[in-house]
């Protein structure tokens, strides 16, 4: 689904991604896991299509086409979801006036007719139900002033609405009480199916007690400097970041 | 940011929409203002001699005054001799049915997308249409004629009901309030007039609308409406104008009167041709709107969506007087390219209770300049008078330029006055967002302006409020249709 070769990018001359190489299939959690200023996020906002980031060089395809040729709203209707580690709020445009047209825009991409009222409506309560979210958000403004929790369960209701084939979470656990982060990652389980995938940005092991990824990259000074099954994360828990960092700059230097 | 620079830039040069003109014969007087053009528009209007005593009066104050400076506008002032003070479609009958109207007045209708037909009528909408300067077509006569309303043009209001406006007529805005309504007084040739009679709750929505049609012809209407003791009325008014070069002096003098537990709705969607990229051409609009709440428990709300004009100079104002009587006004004005506006309120205050709020949203783009300027004037009698004002500008791009000036007088110790002010621009994380749900930027900003201005929005009538929100999504986007 996601090849990403060789990805390199910079902000304001300074580069953070050095070369990135990750492939994703269907089905697949990847879990990015790493220090503060490993580029975790960047990663995710270069994805998204982001464009206070340059790319300087490699490669991302995504279902057979250059991502990196599309605008940010086309990446979306392909299929990536990105759920921001911070929300912006948008005062005034209510959360079923903003699915709705970006639900049409989805909609229309793939070819079909903008649903009506009655059954976007319908849609709407179901996704609703699925990722428990209240019901009073609904009729309230874009984030416009929702709690930490408020704002990363109405992440996850995106999501489910628009369903994604590619959903990166840029560390949605932060600023999550442990009830919080069960409803959220109960939300993103119930999303999963075979055909799509997601990657998971944390810093932290705990919320890979509730989403179990199949594979965890450590991501260093903008590399992926390890890969493996979800005991890493465990490890990672005992050692810290320490260990892997030595490692990793003693094979930079080589 | 490169994209959103571009997109901005393409909504900047988005041409005006209704940029046509109608090709219609037009009787129009030469241009120039004398005491002689006066008399002759008075006579052509078959009008009572004590309207030409009026009109030549303020004709007289006129001349001694000066135009007001004090606005942050900055225009070339009109040579107010270079004017044709009266325009009307060649021969004027009076028609009896819209198939009578010239077919080429009807298609520039449709071409706005006014809805001046049998399915508007039917929605219940009684239309007095101004195309220029004379009332073309006024529908519903009969059904509000039942109920005692008087809903027509100024100038019939003046044969048929002299008493009314002999009344009434400039006891809000006198001819001496400011040069502007010395003018208009002088000089005016239509408008609309509507009476509600005691304890009448209007059935419909009474709508006016004006289109400046002809070169250099000035346009000066004259408004009146008056809300008889416990009775209801919503009033639209709504406005474009075709393409020119010139630049076209709208002064126009609205005046509402509520009496005791009348209530008056007065809802503006403004869309004059602004001018192009440039700044050249474009409408001057120096109109003078106020209310007067005459008797206790009245209420006179404004609400107006401004998106056109080159320069605007606009105050909608209320005197509240009766003791519990309130006040709304609601604005949002959008300023684009070279676009002045200079526009808020005044609330008076002087009878006990009462009550005002203003919300007030600007949206500047472009090189535009967008300035809230309101009064807030707590008169010593106005004991408990209570106002709650809330001024938003909303920058997109970085050329242009919003002010507020808010004016507070308070001279009495129970009042209790509120004002709250924001400035915010749309931000490079917002749009990105809504990209990345899947929405293009000129979509995102539009919702945002939506978002930004739904306060304002949801105060419309239902009808009025899709085409105003069609209205603020043409002047932002940039594709046209």
């Amino acid at each position: 689904m996601l090849q990403i070769i060789d990805l390199k990018a910079e902000i304001n001359g300074k580069e953070i991604l050095k070369g990135i190489n990750l492939e994703i299939k269907p089905g697949e959690v990847h879990a990015i896991m790493g220090p503060n200023g490993s580029g975790k996020s960047t990663l995710a906002s270069v994805l998204a299509g982001r464009d206070i980031f340059n790319v300087t060089g490699g490669k991302v395809i995504f279902k057979g086409k250059n991502l990196l040729d599309l605008l940010p709203e086309e990446r979306s209707r392909e299929g990536i979801f990105l759920a921001f580690q911070y929300p912006v709020e948008i005062p005034g445009v209510s959360i079923t006036n903003f699915m709705r047209a970006a639900l049409d825009q989805h909609r229309i991409h793939r070819g079909l007719k903008p649903m009506s009222a009655m059954e976007f409506l319908k849609y709407m309560k179901e996704k609703k139900a699925l990722v428990e979210m209240d019901a009073k958000l609904e009729g309230r403004a874009v984030n416009e002033g929702f709690s930490g929790g408020e704002k990363k369960k109405n992440e996850v209701f995106q999501m489910a609405m628009l369903e994604p084939d590619l959903a990166i979470l840029d560390e949605t656990d932060s600023g999550l009480d442990i009830d919080a982060l069960k409803v959220v990652a109960n939300g993103v389980n119930k999303l999963k199916t075979k055909d799509n995938a997601s990657i998971v940005i944390t810093h932290y092991q705990r919320l890979l007690d509730f989403i179990v990824p199949d594979f965890i990259h450590i991501l260093y000074d903008g590399r992926i400097v390890k890969t493996g099954g979800k005991e890493l994360a465990l490890e990672l828990e005992k050692s810290g970041y320490d260990e892997i960092k030595l490692e990793a700059d003693r094979l930079i230097k080589n | 940011m490169g994209k959103d620079d571009k997109i901005i830039k393409e909504i900047q040069e988005k041409k005006y929409e209704a940029g046509f003109t109608t090709d219609i014969e037009m009787d129009v007087f030469p241009i120039g203002l004398n005491e002689d053009v006066i008399r002759a528009i008075s006579k052509k209007k078959e009008e009572p001699e004590f309207m030409l005593e009026f009109r030549l009066k303020a004709f007289e104050y006129w001349k001694t005054q000066k135009e007001p400076e004090w606005a942050l506008l900055n225009y070339e002032k009109p040579n107010f001799q270079d004017i044709s003070y009266f325009a009307s479609p060649k021969n004027t009958p009076k028609y009896n049915s819209l198939d009578e109207v010239d077919p080429e007045i009807i298609d520039t209708f449709n071409k706005l997308g006014i809805p001046l037909n049998e399915q508007k009528a039917l929605s219940g909408v009684a239309v007095d249409v101004v195309m220029d300067s004379v009332s073309v077509h006024t529908t519903f006569q009969k059904t509000l004629g039942d109920l005692g309303i008087i809903f027509c043009s100024i100038s019939e209001a003046i044969r048929e009901h002299p008493d009314l406006i002999k009344k009434y007529l400039a006891t809000v805005v006198p001819s001496r309030d400011n040069f502007y309504s010395a003018l208009n007084s002088a000089v005016f040739t239509d408008g609309s007039f509507a009476y509600i009679p005691k304890g009448v709750r209007c059935p419909m929505e009474l709508s006016t609308y004006f289109r400046i049609n002809q070169a250099n012809t000035g346009q000066f209407e004259r408004t009146l409406v008056i809300a008889d003791e416990g009775s209801y009325v919503s009033y639209l008014e709504g406005c474009t104008a075709p393409q020119r070069d010139e630049n076209q002096l709208h002064a126009a003098v609205v005046e509402l009167i509520a009496m005791k537990n009348a209530e008056i709705k007065y809802s503006t969607v403004q869309n004059w041709y602004p001018g192009n990229k440039e700044g050249l051409g474009g409408i001057y609009n120096f109109v003078t709107k106020r209310g007067i709440c005459k008797g206790d428990n009245s209420k006179i709300s404004w609400t107006q969506v401004e998106t056109g004009s080159a320069v605007t100079w606009k105050y909608p104002s209320t005197i509240l007087k009766g003791n519990h009587s309130s006040s709304e006004f609601y604005s949002v004005a959008v300023t684009n390219n070279h676009q002045q506006a200079d526009t808020g309120t005044k609330m008076v205050h002087v009878g006990r209770n009462t009550k005002s709020t203003i919300i007030s949203k600007g949206i500047s783009l472009g090189k535009s300049n967008n300035t809230y300027r309101g009064l807030v004037d707590i008169k010593k009698s106005a004991s408990n008078a209570r106002n709650y004002s809330q001024c938003d500008s909303l920058l997109i791009g970085s050329e242009c330029g919003a002010h507020t000036f808010p004016y507070i007088d308070v001279d009495n110790s129970t009042a209790i006055v509120e004002h709250e002010a924001t400035t915010s621009k749309i931000a490079e994380d917002q749009i990105f967002y809504c990209n990345q749900r899947g929405l293009d930027t000129e979509n995102a900003v539009s919702l945002i302006v939506n978002g930004f201005a739904k306060e304002v929005l949801s105060k419309l009538p239902m009808e009025f409020a899709t085409e105003a929100k069609k209205l603020l999504s043409l002047t932002l986007e940039g594709s046209v249709g």
